[in-house]
């Protein structure tokens, strides 16, 4: 007969051998994807994919004006998303104790955050799109914007719910009106998790095919006019990778890559980021 | 540790004061007369209240949108207490230290600076001297002169603490409330700050709260013992200490209760 102890012994090693295999069946589709990349990608991740526009069938090219409209609008988008985001996440965590707007707010928020990014394309190509009647650049990043801001609303209420009351009340006590509190203070010791979520929100969208098949569509030319239809990552690899010319497969790959990377890298530097903040308090 | 036959001045007196969390009654008719330029110490076991005190004072409270005080503070004659007093003005004539050290996540110079800039327009030497003023007042200077421009989150606790009290006196206030201000020190760091109270209290007037009976027997000039809620007893410390008037405050002080 087993004891109790033994018997504890044994379900414990059981719990944890179940919990290591979940873990490495997961991990071991991320390492697949990431494999196939890497050995599809790397190889035609050449000089080319960064200096030349992106080709006709059956040309070779690279993915120059790509790469450029999907900084640019990840860009603009962190650059509109950002403020309104901070903005709208302090109102929710400094002064949303009482009243009805803070908690719809964060309702609403909550919703937009898992909405799908399809129906922001749609959304921004009804509203936008369809009365200028073309697509272009601006859509394409306004539609990203609207995605960096939920992210960025929920990570600032929740860093600046991290920081200690008594760092609020040490301020006021010294005769500090809110706004400088909050300013001076309470922003300044939420600043590091705040740029993580900017990171993570820029992560986001730089990987968004969905809103931008109905906003900024494609461009095959270098553009750097914003009132007309841009290139971008995800679109070309979406309609390159679709395609039967073998040209453009491998472009697509490269770019997959690139974006894997850029996101990768992305992540990993909020979390190193965060991490040397969260040392402090 | 001093003696009553010395002419004192009122600073703070406090008539009929109740203190409200939500519909409950934290304080309750308190009155008393907290004396200029002395240290009086508020004791009693968790719950009872002396915090609670504390933060009428500097209308700390009204942080939170269900805490209210009913009855009378008053700072030199004026009710602080009512609603047309400023109480950015009211907290820049009444400091605070906390518990825990709060050191902003600026400079040590910031630290400091924070508070004074608020209500006075000081040049960068005054602001200098400023700094510097505060800092020797609270035994840091020698210290930190050194690294005024790092981080004031970098010290040890006791310093940090000495920080915070610096920070607070630097904006020159006429109170110094202080908030269980060493029961997260070791024992050097308190004494720093024991001493530090000592010779501080002849410019400012303090009142603290200490869970330490030995600390309140230690620093103050007066002492008032609070229990759920009431004022038991309040009278100069060393007649509080040893020939105490109430049973309750006898037994507390003694160690059979509390």
């Amino acid at each position: 007969m087993l004891t109790l102890y033994t018997r504890r012994r044994l379900i414990n090693a059981m719990g944890l051998g179940i919990s290591a295999l979940a873990m490495l069946f997961g991990l071991f589709w991320l390492g697949w994807i990431l494999w196939t990349l890497l050995a599809n990608g790397l190889p035609h991740l050449t000089t080319a994919v960064f200096t030349q526009m992106t080709p006709p069938p059956n040309s070779s090219g690279g993915l120059l004006n790509a790469i450029a409209g999907s900084l640019t609008m990840t860009f603009l988008a962190a650059l509109i998303g950002t403020p309104i985001g901070i903005l709208a996440g302090t109102y929710l965590a400094e002064f949303g104790q009482r009243g009805w707007l803070a908690p719809t707010t964060r309702f609403i928020n909550d919703v937009l955050l898992s909405a799908p990014s399809i129906v922001i394309g749609l959304f921004i190509y009804e509203m936008y799109v369809v009365k200028i009647g073309h697509f272009s650049g601006w859509a394409g990043a306004l539609a990203l914007s609207i995605l960096v801001i939920p992210i960025v609303i929920r990570t600032t209420e929740n860093m600046l719910r991290l920081v200690p009351n008594t760092l609020r009340e040490a301020a006021a006590a010294l005769g500090a009106p809110q706004w400088k509190v909050i300013n001076m203070v309470t922003l300044r010791a939420a600043r590091a998790g705040i740029i993580t979520g900017v990171l993570l929100a820029v992560a986001r969208i730089s990987g968004e095919t969905a809103p931008l098949l109905f906003t900024s569509l494609n461009n095959q030319f270098w553009s750097s006019d914003l009132d007309q239809p841009m290139a971008n990552l995800p679109v070309v690899i979406f309609q390159f990778a679709m395609s039967p010319y073998e040209d453009w497969q491998s472009l697509a790959w490269a770019g997959a890559l690139l974006i894997t990377i850029s996101v990768l890298t992305l992540n990993i530097m909020a979390r190193v980021l965060f991490r040397q903040s969260s040392t402090t308090y | 540790m001093m003696s009553t036959e010395q002419s004192v001045t009122p600073k703070l007196i406090v008539r009929d004061l109740n203190f409200y969390y939500g519909a409950e009654r934290a304080l309750k008719d308190i009155n008393l007369t907290i004396p200029e330029k002395m240290v009086t110490a508020f004791i009693g076991p968790s719950g009872c209240g002396k915090s609670t005190m504390l933060r009428t004072f500097n209308r700390m409270y009204q942080l939170y949108p269900k805490q209210k005080a009913t009855g009378e503070v008053l700072l030199d004659g004026n009710n602080i207490l009512d609603k047309k007093q400023d109480l950015n003005t009211l907290r820049a004539k009444i400091g605070m230290v906390f518990q825990k050290p709060t050191p902003f996540p600026m400079s040590i110079y910031d630290n400091i600076a924070f508070g004074a800039k608020l209500y006075e327009n000081l040049t960068r030497r005054e602001m200098d001297e400023r700094v510097e003023w505060a800092l020797k007042k609270a035994a840091l200077w020698t210290e930190v002169k050194d690294k005024l421009k790092q981080s004031g989150t970098g010290l040890s606790g006791g310093q940090q603490q000495r920080l915070c009290i610096a920070r607070a006196i630097a904006v020159k206030p006429q109170i110094l409330l202080l908030d269980e201000p060493t029961s997260a020190l070791d024992p050097i760091s308190t004494a720093h700050i024991e001493k530090l109270i000592d010779e501080l209290k002849g410019e400012f007037t303090i009142i603290i709260v200490t869970h330490n009976m030995q600390q309140a027997a230690r620093v103050s000039d007066y002492t008032a013992y609070m229990y759920l809620g009431d004022l038991i007893e309040f009278g100069d410390t060393s007649t509080v200490f040893t020939n105490p008037k109430r049973k309750e405050t006898e037994d507390y002080i003694t160690g059979r209760f509390g």
